[in-house]
C-alpha cells in the first residue's frame, strides 16, 4: 500500500457507488431496454385507465369473443368487454400488487432483519424462529383459506402475500448485517457514541443497500406472478378487472376466441421479464461486472495462444532461472493491457537465495506467480521469456507446467492457513503428492511425510499428520507447507511473504527451517519480501522492485551499504532500526 | 511493578487497574478463556504508552476495552479519575470528545458509502457543531494530517492504504480528543508510509499534546513512537519501562526472545544476532 496508488477495496461497501452503480445500469443495453419497459407500463398502470375510450366493465352483445377490430382493437371477452380496456384497467391492480406486496415484505422482512443483525442474541434468535415459522406456512394454501373466510379483497391478499415474503428479506438482511457490523467503522462509530439509529441507518444500512434494492425487484416479480396466479384459479375480486381473471376468462373460452388468451399472458410475461432483466442488470452494476469483460476475457485468451512472437536477445547463461524482459498484463475491457510487470530481467542460479524486493503494487508477487503460470484470471505474460534451466515455459501447456509445479519448481504462499484443504488431514494432504508425482507406495508416501515433518522442526510429527488443518496454528500450517514445497524435491522454490502472515518469534523459526533446507539441499529460492530484515537473514542477491520494473540489482551486502537506485536509498532511509528512540530524539531537539 | 522513568505529563489521564476480561459468555461461562488476566497500566497527558506484543497476547483487547467495546469482567479503568468501567452507551457520548481511536485496517475502518467529509464531519454533527463550523473544521483537518483540502468531496475506495489511513487519523482528531488508542495503525501499511504516519502521529502530539495508548506487534515501531512501553504475553504485562530502555536492554525472557526474533536489515547484524538467538534459546 503505497501512498502513491489509488487503490479499490474489495469490501461489499464498495457496491454503494453512488449513482455510479445507476449509471452503469443505463450503460448497460439490456439493462437501459428493461428500464424503459418497466417505464412504460408504470406509466400506463398510472395514467392509462384515465385516457380509455371504453369502459373496462361495458359488455357489448355483438363484441362477445369477437376477432381484434376497429371498435375493440385486441377483441372482445366472454362477456363482450374491450380486452385491451381491461388490460390497461388491469395494469394497475397488477403492478400496485407486486410493489405493494413487496414493500410491505422489504418493511417488515429489513426492519426485523436490521434489529436481529445488530443486536444479536436473543432478540435475533426468537425472530429467527418467527421468520422460519411464516417461511414453512404454504401461501397458496393460507390465501385459500383466507379467502374462503373474508371473500374477495385485493388489498388483503396483498398484505398477506406481503408478510409471507417478509422472511426472504429479513434472512437476507440479517446475514448482510451480520457481514458489515463486524467492520471496524462501526466501531469507530460507537466510540463516537453515535446513537444506535445513526450506527445502523448510515455505517450499516446505507452500506447494504444495493442487495436489498436488487432483492425488492425480484421480491416484486415474485408477487405478481403470484397474484395472478390466485387471481386465475378464481381467488380475485369478480368486479376488478386483473390479468389474471382475463386469463381465466380466456382459458374457458378458448374454443372460440383462440387469440384472447394472449394479450393477459403477454402482459404478465413481459412485465416479469423486464423487472426480472432490470434486476440482473442491477446485480452486475453493482457488482460492477462490465458486459464486455467476457469479450475482453477472450480476447486475452486468444491473444495468449499467439503470442511469444518476441525473442529476446539475451542468450541464456547457465542460470536455473532466467527471466528475460518480463512483461505481465491484465486485459482490460477497453481493449488495452494493463502492465503490472514491464521488462523484468534478472536470474537465480542454483543454491543461490535471490530477494524480490518491493513495496505493494510493485510488481513482486506478479513476477512470481508468472514463473508457476499461476497469473489469476485476465492475467498474462504479455511479452519475455521464462526459462528453467534452458527449457523456455512460454510455450508449456498445462499439462507440461503441472509436472514442473512441484516437482521441479516448489511454491510457498503467504497465507497458509488457506492453502491448506480444510476437509482432510495434514498426512494426506502432504502423502498423496508425493505418492503420485515420485510414484511410490502409499506406505512409502507415508513415511516420507513423516520424515518431512520432522525435517521442519516439528516435535511430534505423528500428531500434526494426524491433524485437520484447523486444529494447527498458522506458524505450524507454514511449516506443513514448506514441508510439502520441499517434498518432490524440487530445485526451486518460490517463496512468496512466507513469514508475512505471521508473529516474529514464528517468522525466526521459520527463517531457520528455509536456511537449514536451503542449505542441505543447496535449494536455489526466489523469495518475494517488502522486509529488508528478512532480506538480510536469508538472501545472497537482491532484486529491487518499483511500479513493475527493476530499480536495482545486486549482492545483498553491496544494496544494505552502497544502494545505488534513488528508489532503494528511499527504502532504507525509511527503516525505523537504528533510529534513535522517541525520548532521545525529544533530548536531542531540547 | 511500579514505574521508575516519569512520564512526560505528571497528570494521569488513563488508569487502568487489574483488568480482567473473558471471552464467552453465559452458559459456557465456565469454559471462559482469560483474554486479560489483571493488566494494570497508566497513560499520562500528552505521552505515548506503546504496548506490545503477539497475536493472541490481549493487546489489542486492552485497547477495545479501554474504548468501552468490549465488556469488562473485573478490574476499573478511570478515566481523569472517573470510573468509566462500565458505562452504558449515552454516558460515553460524553467521553467521545476525550477518547477516540485509529484501526490498523485503513480498508474497513472508513465507510465506503459515506464521503470523506462526511465521515469526518459526522462526529462533529452528533456533538452538536453547526453545519458550517463542521465544513471548517474538516478543512482543518484536512490540512493537519497533510491530505490537499478537496478530498473530503471524495470517496474512501479513491484513497491508498497509507491515505485512507491519514483519513481515520483526522477522524480521530476532530473533537479534539486527549487521548487516541491506536490499533497497529501503520502495520498495514508500507515501509517508506509507515513512517511518514509515525511522523505524522508524532507530530500532531508536539502540537496538540493528546496521548496515544499505542498497541503494536513491531518492537521497533513502538520504540520509534513510546515514552514507554509495556510488553504483553498472554493476557499480562510481563515488562514495563521506558521505550528505548526496554527495547534495547530488555529484562523478561519474553522480550529478549522478541528481540532477538526481529531481523535486522543488516546482513552481517543479523547474522550475528541469529548467533544471539541460538544462543539465548539454547540455555
Amino acid at each position: 500500500m503505497s501512498e502513491q496508488t489509488i487503490t479499490t477495496s474489495p469490501a461489499i461497501g464498495q457496491s454503494v457507488a453512488r449513482q455510479g452503480a445507476f449509471r452503469r445500469m443505463l450503460a448497460n443495453p439490456m439493462g437501459l431496454t428493461a428500464l424503459v419497459v418497466l417505464g412504460v407500463i408504470i406509466l400506463v398502470a398510472a395514467f392509462g385507465p384515465l385516457l380509455l375510450w371504453n369502459d373496462p366493465g361495458h359488455a357489448r352483445l355483438d363484441q362477445v369473443n369477437s376477432s381484434p377490430n376497429a371498435g375493440y382493437l385486441l377483441g372482445g371477452d366472454s362477456a363482450g368487454r374491450d380486452i385491451l380496456s381491461r388490460l390497461v384497467a388491469g395494469s394497475r391492480i397488477t403492478v400496485l400488487g407486486g410493489v405493494v406486496s413487496a414493500a410491505v415484505a422489504a418493511v417488515i422482512g429489513v426492519s426485523f432483519g436490521l434489529a436481529a443483525g445488530y443486536k444479536g442474541r436473543s432478540f435475533d434468535l426468537t425472530v429467527g424462529w418467527i421468520s422460519d415459522l411464516v417461511m414453512v406456512l404454504p401461501s397458496t394454501i393460507v390465501l385459500v383459506a383466507m379467502f374462503t373466510v373474508t371473500g374477495p379483497n385485493a388489498v388483503l391478499v396483498m398484505l398477506i402475500l406481503g408478510v409471507m415474503l417478509a422472511p426472504s428479506f429479513f434472512r437476507l438482511t440479517r446475514s448482510l448485517v451480520v457481514q458489515v457490523r463486524g467492520n471496524l467503522y462501526v466501531d469507530a462509530a460507537k466510540v463516537s457514541a453515535l446513537p444506535d439509529t445513526r450506527i445502523v441507518g448510515r455505517h450499516i444500512l446505507a452500506v447494504i443497500r444495493g442487495p436489498l434494492i436488487l432483492h425488492f425487484v425480484l421480491m416484486t416479480s415474485v408477487s405478481i406472478i403470484l397474484q395472478a396466479g390466485f387471481q386465475f384459479i378464481g381467488l380475485g375480486d369478480p368486479n376488478v378487472p386483473t390479468w389474471g381473471s382475463m386469463l381465466q376468462d380466456a382459458f374457458r373460452s378458448i374454443y372460440l376466441s383462440d387469440t384472447a388468451f394472449v394479450w393477459p399472458g403477454l402482459a404478465i410475461a413481459v412485465t416479469v421479464m423486464a423487472l426480472l432483466l432490470v434486476g440482473n442488470a442491477l446485480r452486475d452494476a453493482l457488482d460492477d461486472v462490465d458486459p464486455k469483460a467476457h469479450q475482453a476475457r477472450k480476447r486475452a485468451a486468444a491473444a495468449a495462444k499467439a503470442q511469444r512472437s518476441t525473442v529476446p536477445a539475451r542468450p541464456l547463461s547457465g542460470a536455473i532461472l532466467q527471466v528475460d524482459d518480463l512483461v505481465v498484463g491484465y486485459d482490460q475491457a477497453d481493449g488495452e493491457i494493463k502492465k503490472v510487470v514491464d521488462g523484468v530481467s534478472f536470474e537465480l542460479n542454483a543454491g543461490e537465495v535471490v530477494g524480490l524486493v518491493g513495496e505493494s503494487g510493485s510488481g513482486k508477487t506478479q513476477t512470481a506467480l508468472s514463473i508457476l503460470k499461476l497469473l489469476p484470471t485476465g492475467g498474462r505474460v504479455v511479452e519475455g521469456r521464462i526459462c528453467l534451466e534452458g527449457q523456455d515455459l512460454g510455450g508449456l501447456d498445462e499439462d507440461a507446467m503441472t509436472a514442473i509445479r512441484g516437482v521441479r519448481v516448489a511454491y510457498v504462499p503467504q497465507e497458509p492457513m488457506s492453502n491448506l484443504d480444510p476437509t482432510a488431514k495434514i498426512g494426506t494432504q502432504l502423502a498423496e503428492p508425493i505418492r503420485v508425482r515420485l510414484k511410490v507406495s502409499r506406505k512409502e508416501a507415508a513415511e516420507r511425510a513423516l520424515s518431512l515433518l520432522e525435517q521442519v522442526n516439528i516435535k511430534d510429527p505423528q500428531r500434526v499428520f494426524d491433524s485437520y488443518p484447523h486444529e494447527i496454528s498458522g506458524g505450524m500450517a507454514q511449516r506443513v507447507l514448506i514441508a510439502g514445497a520441499v517434498s518432490c524435491d524440487p530445485d526451486v522454490i518460490i517463496a512468496d511473504e512466507p513469514t508475512t502472515a505471521l508473529d516474529v518469534t514464528v517468522q525466526a523459526e521459520i527463517l531457520d527451517i528455509l536456511r537449514n533446507l536451503q542449505g542441505q539441499r543447496n535449494l536455489a529460492v526466489l523469495l518475494v519480501t517488502h522486509n529488508f530484515g528478512v532480506v538480510a537473514d536469508l538472501c545472497d542477491r537482491v532484486v529491487v522492485m518499483q511500479k513493475g520494473k527493476v530499480a536495482e540489482t545486486g549482492d545483498v551486502r553491496r544494496i544494505f551499504a552502497e544502494p545505488e537506485h534513488p528508489y532503494t536509498r528511499t527504502l532504507m532511509a525509511a527503516m525505523l532500526d537504528g533510529r534513535p528512540s522517541r525520548r532521545e530524539r525529544t533530548e536531542v531537539t531540547a | 511493578m511500579t514505574l521508575v522513568e516519569e512520564p512526560v505529563g505528571h497528570e494521569s489521564l488513563l488508569d487502568v487497574s487489574d483488568l480482567v476480561v473473558t471471552y464467552g459468555r453465559g452458559r459456557f461461562a465456565r469454559r471462559n478463556k482469560l483474554a486479560l488476566k489483571g493488566v494494570s497500566i497508566d497513560v499520562a497527558v500528552g505521552e505515548t504508552v506503546g504496548l506490545v506484543g503477539e497475536s493472541g497476547s490481549g493487546k489489542t483487547t486492552l485497547g477495545r476495552a479501554v474504548l468501552g467495546l468490549l465488556p469488562v469482567t473485573s478490574g476499573t479503568i478511570s478515566y481523569r479519575g472517573r470510573d468509566i468501567t462500565h458505562l452504558g452507551r449515552r454516558e460515553r457520548r460524553s467521553l467521545a470528545a476525550e477518547m477516540q481511536v485509529v484501526f490498523q485496517d485503513p480498508y474497513s475502518s472508513l465507510n465506503p458509502s459515506m464521503t470523506v467529509r462526511e465521515i469526518l464531519a459526522e462526529p462533529l454533527r452528533v456533538q452538536g457543531v453547526s453545519s458550517a463550523d463542521a465544513r471548517s473544521r474538516v478543512l482543518t483537518l484536512l490540512d493537519q494530517v497533510g491530505l490537499p483540502a478537496d478530498a473530503g468531496s471524495r470517496m474512501p475506495r479513491e484513497f491508498s492504504g497509507g491515505q485512507r489511513q491519514r483519513v481515520a487519523i483526522a477522524r480521530a482528531l476532530a473533537l479534539e480528543p486527549a487521548l487516541i488508542v491506536c490499533d497497529e495503525p501503520v502495520s498495514a501499511l508500507d515501509m517508506s508510509t509507515q513512517i511518514k504516519i509515525l511522523d505524522l502521529l508524532v507530530g500532531i502530539q508536539e502540537r496538540t499534546g493528546v496521548a496515544y495508548l499505542f498497541v503494536s506487534h513491531d518492537l521497533e515501531v513502538v520504540r520509534y513512537v513510546s515514552h514507554r512501553v509495556a510488553v504483553m504475553y498472554h493476557g499480562e504485562i510481563v515488562e514495563r519501562g521506558d521505550a528505548a530502555a526496554v527495547t534495547t536492554a530488555p529484562q523478561h525472557p519474553y522480550t529478549t526472545k522478541l528481540l532477538m526474533a526481529a531481523p535486522v536489515p543488516d546482513p552481517d547484524r543479523q547474522a550475528e544476532r541469529r548467533l544471539e538467538r541460538a544462543a539465548v534459546l539454547a540455555g
